[in-house]
């Protein structure tokens, strides 16, 4: 009979936690950390290369050129026939040897959003992946803005949450601060504390995640190219010119036996 | 026991041939007898002494890899930036060629730093080779010159906003500065104009007057010899064969020596070239992969850290016209050191207490100022670098008097000198 | 005093140092000559020119008869005739007035050493650049013109030295150029379209 009940109390107890760890995972403090958010830097991952230049392709090319890179560059360093960039990847009217530019005419963007969106070969570089990854991360719902949503990295950001249908919609959540001022009086602002989701998306949270470490990580491909042919050759340059120093020392060591 | 004389080189064989050909109309053999093998320099010589031929292989490798970077890059507003991507992405082996290159700037003013710290720490700058530390402090001048035309040229949003700064600097001058800056510019903001002038001038002028005084400053050593760590005149010791009893021949001594620092540089420089090139954007800054645009300032307008200790005191001035006339006072003050060094010795191993905690003092404020320069002008970095600064302008300006009051060690007739082999 | 011999190279092992110094030299030798590679290598053709030397396509039923067309490939004019019944028929009379007859010495593609020096006999498909010192042949399709003579069959006169060309780019004796013109590769996609730069035998990319 104890042994029952003990077994029902332990059932219960596994229900409770099972469902408190539910609950944890909804967490209502989600992205408050979203300023250390890190994109970990993976462009020797071939596979998520390729991910991440489907995504371009689908989702931002309609708007955002990649001026000097080429589709058949591209594919040579994916690893991509030219079969599979025929199919997969080349836009209809346009050449492997091209320039990945967008068909959207820049005096028009800028008419309706505002601001030409800029090319995006050299983003990665200029501003780094952290901040790209916390972009495309950080858009939420602001009826004050134009477009109807804004971004915590870039605030009054003129590109509109193209993304939603993969991530949903969130908005943000404020709290108020108290920060003491110069004068010594405290004052209270009125600071972002963390997301609400109001509408899901097609992708999980998990999932979006790793669409937008694809992407990131083809950007940061696309900002330089030949970045793993250059740390490959590294090593061995390295290793030849440790090599040429032992010897070099080792002459040096012989010939000033001689200086007393 | 009497001391052995040591001949200076194996006696040269007589030149036969092309070779005998070309030394009877060609100083060839002389150069060699009394440049490498007939030179004498102190034995004494330690790791600060790498510094001055590393740079000059530095000047090489920058002089060949600008010459290549020449060969496709296109001066101008609307091709400039396009070119370097161009380099980067589809010239064969164009980004080795434009890593060397940016990597080897802030590796020559590495190296430069080093050599001049040298010069202070040993007094290499003292009687009787003031002339060489001042062709020297002229090769400083003309190799700021270079790396500020040169960060220009690829026309990214740094390059502009930099040059604004920089060249609206001698507005400060009074009476001509507004027309000064007009004319530096070629155009009424930093423009077109500008950028191709300053390629001239990176590719053709500034070089042409560093190879020229180099070559004046490898003639003023000459003449007065190298100085060395114990700061001992090695020629007041001759032995009887005419050399210095402390000195050995440059060749094959010092020239095996300096390619082991070669080697170690070059090891240095392509863990830099091949793992980081950017160097967390100190050696290729973020905000330059973006064109110039002149209707957006980025966030923190810095120059390149080799300029951040004089671009720390400028901004720790709050008035702008003195704030320019104190950044090139910097620099001015390394001209007159010779003159403001009152010590009767050289080197710092036999000084006193005063100018080795002063000099301490100045190479800590150096760096943190240069730190600080990276830093934006807020809160307590700006009462940091007022700090620093003044520490930095002590160094000079107290020196006539803390150098002559210091309590000096005895200078030992010879030098100090362990067996390396 | 010991400290009076300064250089004393008597306890010196001379096979040691000449090893290391030649092991150094060596190395430090190969390290130079790799060192060249990347800055020779860059004065190959660019990703760029590479691109632009992509294979070119032509619209053939825009061509007629008789007609030439000049597209450009590889920053090179590529004369493009279409060639008429009678045209064909000059080339057959005057094998001994040619310097080069059977396309021997000629740079073309196998496909194209025969009389007609062509895939097909229709069209022609040159590089036209003549191959003495690099100036423009002009086009002297027409029989017997006066200034180059009554036996003139037809063909190429390059304006600058005299050289003579027939209607299927092989040189006349009497020419300051040696060689027939060059024939670069092509293909035919479909019965329309003519494609310079790549030809069947090999797919991936052009000679």
């Amino acid at each position: 009979m104890r042994t029952a009940k003990s077994a029902h109390l332990l059932v219960v107890l596994l229900a409770a936690s099972a469902l408190c760890g539910a609950a944890e995972e909804a967490a209502p403090r989600a992205g408050a950390d979203w300023a250390s958010w890190h994109a970990d830097d993976d462009v020797g991952n071939t596979a998520s290369l390729q991910r991440g230049a489907r995504d371009f392709q689908a989702y931002c090319s309609g708007c955002h050129s990649l001026k000097y890179e080429r589709y058949s560059r591209m594919a040579a360093d994916l690893k991509l026939s030219p079969e599979e960039l025929q199919q997969y990847l080349q836009p209809p009217g346009t050449k492997p040897a091209d320039y990945m530019v967008t068909n959207m005419p820049a005096a028009d963007a800028a008419t309706w959003f505002g601001k030409t969106p800029p090319d995006l070969s050299l983003m990665a570089r200029a501003r780094g992946t952290d901040y790209l990854y916390q972009f495309l991360k950080t858009f939420y719902l602001d009826p004050a803005t134009p477009s109807g949503v804004n971004n915590l990295r870039l605030p009054t950001t003129a590109m509109p949450a193209v993304l939603s249908s993969l991530e949903g919609l969130k908005r943000s959540v404020y709290k108020d601060e108290q920060k003491p001022a110069a004068d010594g009086k405290s004052t209270t602002e009125h600071v972002f504390d963390h997301f609400e989701t109001v509408a899901p998306g097609h992708l999980s949270p998990a999932e979006y995640d790793r669409f937008v470490h694809d992407t990131v990580n083809f950007l940061d491909y696309v900002g330089e190219p030949s970045q793993q042919d250059r740390r490959a050759l590294g090593v061995w340059v390295v290793l030849f010119l440790l090599v040429f120093t032992v010897l070099a020392w080792l002459l040096k060591q012989e010939y000033w036996k001689d200086v007393h | 026991m009497t001391p052995a004389i040591p001949p200076a080189a194996p006696p040269a064989k007589p030149a036969r041939g092309i070779v005998a050909w070309l030394y009877k109309r060609f100083p060839i053999q002389e150069f060699l007898s009394e440049q490498l093998t007939g030179y004498y320099a102190p034995k004494n010589f330690n790791i600060w002494y790498f510094f001055g031929s590393l740079a000059l292989v530095v000047l090489v490798l920058q002089i060949v890899t600008g010459i290549f970077l020449t060969m496709f890059y296109k001066p101008g507003e609307a091709t400039s930036f396009d070119s370097i991507e161009f380099i980067m992405r589809e010239v064969q082996w164009g980004w080795l060629i434009r890593y060397l290159h940016s990597s080897g700037a802030s590796l020559f003013f590495i190296v430069v730093y080093l050599h001049m710290f040298r010069a202070m720490l040993y007094g290499s700058y003292k009687t009787p080779r003031e002339l060489l530390w001042l062709i020297g402090m002229l090769v400083y001048l003309a190799l700021m010159a270079e790396a500020f035309f040169g960060y220009v040229l690829p026309w990214g949003n740094m390059s502009f906003w930099g040059a604004q700064v920089i060249v609206n600097l001698f507005g400060t001058i009074p009476v001509i500065g507004a027309g000064l800056v007009e004319w530096i510019r070629g155009d009424y903001g930093i423009a077109d104009a500008t950028l191709n002038r300053f390629f001239a001038l990176h590719v053709a002028a500034v070089p042409l007057a560093i190879l020229l005084l180099v070559m004046l400053h490898l003639v003023a050593l000459r003449r007065t010899g190298s100085n060395n760590p114990d700061g001992i005149e090695i020629k007041a010791r001759v032995g009887a064969d005419g050399h210095p009893l402390d000195g050995i021949p440059f060749h094959p001594y010092y020239t095996v020596k300096d390619i082991v620092g070669v080697a170690v540089m070059l090891v240095m420089l392509a863990i830099v070239v091949f793992f980081v090139p950017s160097f967390g954007g100190l050696f290729l800054e973020g905000p330059n992969f973006e064109p110039a645009n002149p209707l957006s300032t980025p966030e923190h307008i810095a120059p390149v850290w080799y300029f951040t200790p004089y671009y720390a005191i400028l901004r720790a001035v709050p008035d702008q016209r003195l704030g320019a006339l104190l950044m090139f006072l910097a620099v001015a003050l390394f001209l007159v050191l010779p003159w403001l060094d009152r010590s009767p010795v050289k080197s710092m191993r036999y000084r006193g207490p005063l100018s080795r905690t002063a000099l301490a003092l100045f190479a800590i404020a150096f760096v943190t100022l240069g730190y600080l320069g990276l830093q934006p002008a807020e809160g307590r970095y700006v009462i940091m670098a007022r700090i620093f600064a003044v520490i930095y302008f002590g160094y000079f300006l107290l020196m006539p008097w803390y150098s002559k009051i210091d309590k000096v060690k005895p200078v030992p007739e010879r030098v100090t000198f362990h067996a390396h082999g | 005093m010991a400290g009076d011999v300064l250089i004393d190279d008597s306890q010196v092992d001379k096979s040691r140092r000449v090893f290391l110094t030649a092991a150094t030299a060596t190395t430090g030798a190969i390290g130079v000559a790799l060192a060249m590679v990347p800055f020779v290598a860059s004065w190959l053709p660019s990703e760029r020119a590479r691109a632009f030397g992509a294979p070119t396509s032509l619209d053939l039923t825009k061509l007629e008869p008789g007609q030439m067309v000049v597209p450009i490939w590889r920053k090179q004019p590529i004369y493009v005739v279409r060639r008429t019944p009678q045209m064909l028929a000059t080339l057959t009379n005057h094998d001994d007035r040619l310097k080069d007859p059977t396309s021997a010495n000629s740079d073309q593609p196998p496909y194209a050493k025969n009389v007609d020096r062509a895939r097909k006999p229709e069209f022609l498909v040159l590089i036209g650049i003549c191959t003495h010192l690099g100036c423009l042949p002009k086009a002297r399709f027409e029989a017997a013109i006066p200034e180059l003579g009554a036996d003139w069959p037809g063909g190429f006169f390059c304006p600058c030295h005299g050289s003579r060309f027939d209607l299927s780019g092989r040189v006349f004796d009497g020419s300051p150029a040696s060689v027939n013109l060059r024939v670069p590769p092509y293909t035919f996609e479909g019965e329309e379209t003519l494609v310079i730069g790549i030809d069947n035998a090999n797919p991936k990319g052009a000679a």
